[in-house]
């Protein structure tokens, strides 16, 4: 299966993100520059990978989110294709409107950098079908601004519609109702704060993470 | 002309940042500061001819995210008005 990996100035997991889809779809994935404005033909799968697009300087994911490529990327979304943003990547995904709310500075204001643990709220998903629903995981954390944010009425809006993907098993940064991933209103978008391109083999300290990229290539094959 | 956009977070929203310089402003001693909340200030050199409108799109499109934020715009006329 074809997937690309859109490289921001700033993008500092792309390659981690690359190893992972190589891994997953057993071909290497397309690196698309952000100033380009076509993306490969074909695609099954885009990922928006993590780090700090234009330096975060107006918000995280504001400026990288009017990138040339991202009007490709939501066109891809709305024709099904399949998109994944980590970190930096859901930050993007929610200043661009594919998917509801917005990523606060962390409560705690520090910088978080480690493995969390995580409890999978559906398995219902194209991404999380390899997992239990209510499984826990793990999977590491590193960011700033993953406070995830959304009114009352949207909150119970996606998880009415089982559209939250991820929890945190434990308190991590202040997000509503601890979610740490959710998914757009058709499926075929999942924005997750945690890195799971950080967690695909026994090195990294476990698997975790090579289950949501098996599961995703096996949904969409 | 000189317009400034302030970007606040919205009524409600945490504002992390805001309650550490408050803590600091209360380690300093100083008293009755009842809350802090912070924001920013956007200051754009602008043609005179551009309009209300095309700020109030800049802002909504990119210098404030609506889901957290509010903006307010101030327009200087008092450089054009002293030339």
């Amino acid at each position: 299966m074809q997937s690309a990996v859109i490289v921001f100035p700033g993008s500092n997991c792309d390659r981690d993100m690359a190893v992972a889809l190589e891994q997953a779809t057993g071909t290497r994935p397309h690196m698309v520059w952000h100033r380009e404005t076509e993306l490969p033909n074909g695609l099954g799968l885009i990922a928006l990978p993590g780090g700090f697009s234009y330096g975060d300087y107006l918000r995280s994911g504001a400026i990288g989110a009017n990138s040339p490529i991202m009007r490709e990327v939501k066109a891809a979304a709305d024709r099904g294709v399949a998109v994944l943003g980590v970190c930096n990547g859901f930050q993007l995904l929610t200043e661009a409107g594919l998917l509801p709310g917005a990523l606060l500075r962390n409560a705690g204001i520090n910088f978080i950098c480690r493995d969390v643990a995580l409890t999978v709220a559906s398995s219902q998903t194209a991404f999380t079908s390899r997992y239990e629903a209510n499984e826990a995981i793990t999977i590491p954390v590193a960011h700033h601004d993953g406070n995830y944010f959304a009114d009352e009425a949207t909150l119970d809006r996606i998880e009415g519609e089982g559209r939250v993907a991820f929890r945190y098993g434990e308190r991590v940064n202040g997000s509503a109702r601890d979610i740490a991933g959710i998914v757009n209103e058709a499926g075929n978008v999942l924005g997750m704060m945690p890195h799971p391109e950080r967690m695909i083999e026994p090195a990294h300290g476990g698997t975790d993470g090579k289950r949501l990229f098996d599961g995703l290539v096996a949904a969409l094959v | 002309m000189k317009t400034r956009i302030h970007v606040t977070l919205k009524n409600g929203v945490l504002d992390p940042q805001g309650k550490a310089i408050h803590h600091a402003l209360e380690s300093l001693g100083f008293e009755g500061v009842n809350d802090v909340r912070q924001g920013k200030l956007i200051e754009l050199d602008l043609d005179d001819d551009v309009s209300d409108a095309d700020i109030e799109a800049m802002c909504r499109k990119l210098l404030a995210n609506m889901v957290i934020e509010n903006f307010e715009i101030e327009r200087d006329h008092s450089e054009a008005a002293a030339a």
